[in-house]
């Protein structure tokens, strides 16, 4: 066991931890995070993508003790005030979900290209980096227009 | 996963005593690998020594054409290092290449190349560009390290610190990846030294990456694709799965490497 401290959306959290936790399980069993997914057992579906020190990386992926001393941010941590964040309104504003299983993930991976690319993402750019995530669902198309349109509206 | 113990060491001399005194230990750096591994219970390790903490190990590092890359450097970091890219651009496309953008934040150069996974993208790299693999007691030729499927020269604890080369005239790298897992089903990186071309091979072979010395001499005496035309890979060494047959990767690794020459920069 091990004791670890992790920002997680801000707030300052601790706990005594088995060293095999995974850093999703912390996250969703010891935090009640559940927003984050877990969606496969071969770390390639993306759906628990979450934000440590900055970057959207596999919560499934990492023990909660390499996350000691991190900040991470999950999906439940980007609104500000009650405002969705505009990563998540373009989602809803163009259809960019169906079953929202993936959605926690594709919104984290769309985050993070515009801090790796800036706001101006285009189709191609989007396609590639979302060889991470997997949807079952929306076969793409709206996820990319999410993405792009997201992308814009963190412009201003 | 089953039990482990977790601890970080602060140095190459703190981890290598870590090791020592653990009972079945392994090393973790993006976990990138490891960690899927224990997930499914393919490995179970009594204690993991994290050796992302130590300082001077990562880093890349590029002046005129000698290039140091520490083994901490993630695949991302490798990706975008502008002094790479133009002293060797190819093993900055490869780095990009590497599974998907939260592997290549996490996942790095030393934990690639100490794992030997024979679909693996930098083990081609390391052999095509005569690098040096640099650990906490010795320097290792390419050549000399790789030594079969998932098998190295590295004993136990001997930790990878970091590789170095220098940047040859012209590179290339072209994989053909696996459309579902993306791992290279044959890679090919070549790469035009002063003194003599080197071909590196990954993704195909039974015995892991390997250099391939015929389509080496045939462009010695000829830099072009067309060199590689009489050339058969031999089937036989060739991985068969349910993805690809050894005949097709033997045709792949013959069309990889003829696009590889026509691509190099
Ligand atoms: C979804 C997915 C897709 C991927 N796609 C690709 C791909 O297309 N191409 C590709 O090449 N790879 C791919 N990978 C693997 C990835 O590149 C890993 O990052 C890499 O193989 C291992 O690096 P790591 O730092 O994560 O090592 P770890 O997982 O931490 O360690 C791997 C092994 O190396 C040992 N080790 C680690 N660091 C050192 C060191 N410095 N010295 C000595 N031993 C060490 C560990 O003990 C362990 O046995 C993929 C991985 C995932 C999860
Ligand atoms: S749950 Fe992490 S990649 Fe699928
Ligand atoms: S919306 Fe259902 S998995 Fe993507």
């Amino acid at each position: 066991m091990s004791k670890v401290n992790i920002t997680v959306n801000g707030k300052a959290t601790s706990a005594t931890v088995e060293d095999r936790l995974l850093l999703v399980d912390y996250l969703r069993e010891g935090r009640n995070l559940t927003g984050t997914h877990v969606g496969c057992d071969t770390s390639q579906c993306g759906a628990c993508l979450v934000m440590v020190d900055g970057k959207a990386v596999k919560a499934c992926t990492m023990l909660a003790v390499q996350a000691d001393g991190t900040e991470v941010q999950t999906i439940e941590g980007i609104a500000t005030d009650g405002n969705l964040h505009p990563m998540q309104e373009a989602f809803r504003e163009n259809h960019g979900l169906q079953c929202g299983f993936c959605t926690p993930g594709m919104i984290m991976t769309g985050i993070d290209m515009v801090n790796r690319h800036g706001t101006d993402l285009d189709e191609k750019t989007i396609r590639e980096d979302l060889e991470g995530n997997i949807c079952r669902c929306t076969g793409y198309h709206n996820i990319v227009k999410s993405i792009a349109a997201g992308a814009k509206a963190m412009a201003n | 996963m089953y039990e482990t113990i977790y601890a970080r060491a602060d140095s190459v001399s703190d981890a290598a005593s870590k090791m020592g005194s653990a009972g079945d230990g392994k090393y973790i750096s993006g976990g990138m690998t490891l960690l899927p591994t224990m997930k499914q219970r393919l490995a179970a390790p009594d204690a993991l020594i994290d050796l992302t903490s130590i300082g001077d190990m990562g880093g890349v590092d590029s002046s005129g054409r000698s290039v140091k890359i520490g083994a901490l450097a993630t695949h991302n970091e490798v990706n975008s290092s502008s002094a790479l890219r133009s002293a060797c651009p190819a093993l900055a496309d490869l780095a990009g290449w590497i599974g998907d953008p939260a592997v290549r934040y996490r996942g790095t150069i030393g934990g690639s190349i100490a794992n030997n996974d024979p679909a693996a993208d930098y083990p081609s790299a390391m052999l095509a560009l005569g690098a040096t693999i640099h650990t906490n007691s010795r320097e290792i030729s390419a050549d000399d390290f790789f030594t079969g499927m998932f098998e190295t020269a590295l004993s136990d604890e001997e930790i990878v610190t970091g590789i170095s080369f220098n940047a040859p005239e012209k590179c290339s790298y072209e994989k053909f990846r696996n459309p579902a897992s993306r791992y290279a089903m044959a890679g090919v990186f070549v790469a035009k030294h002063a003194d003599g071309v080197r071909v590196g091979v990954t993704g195909a072979s039974q015995g892991g990456a390997y250099r391939w010395t015929e389509a080496e001499d045939a462009l010695n005496a000829n830099w072009s694709p067309d060199a590689l035309d009489g050339l058969a890979v031999d089937e036989g060494d060739m991985l068969s799965d349910i993805h690809a047959t050894a005949a097709y990767r033997a045709n792949l690794v013959k069309v990889m490497a003829k696009r590889a020459v026509a691509g190099a920069k």
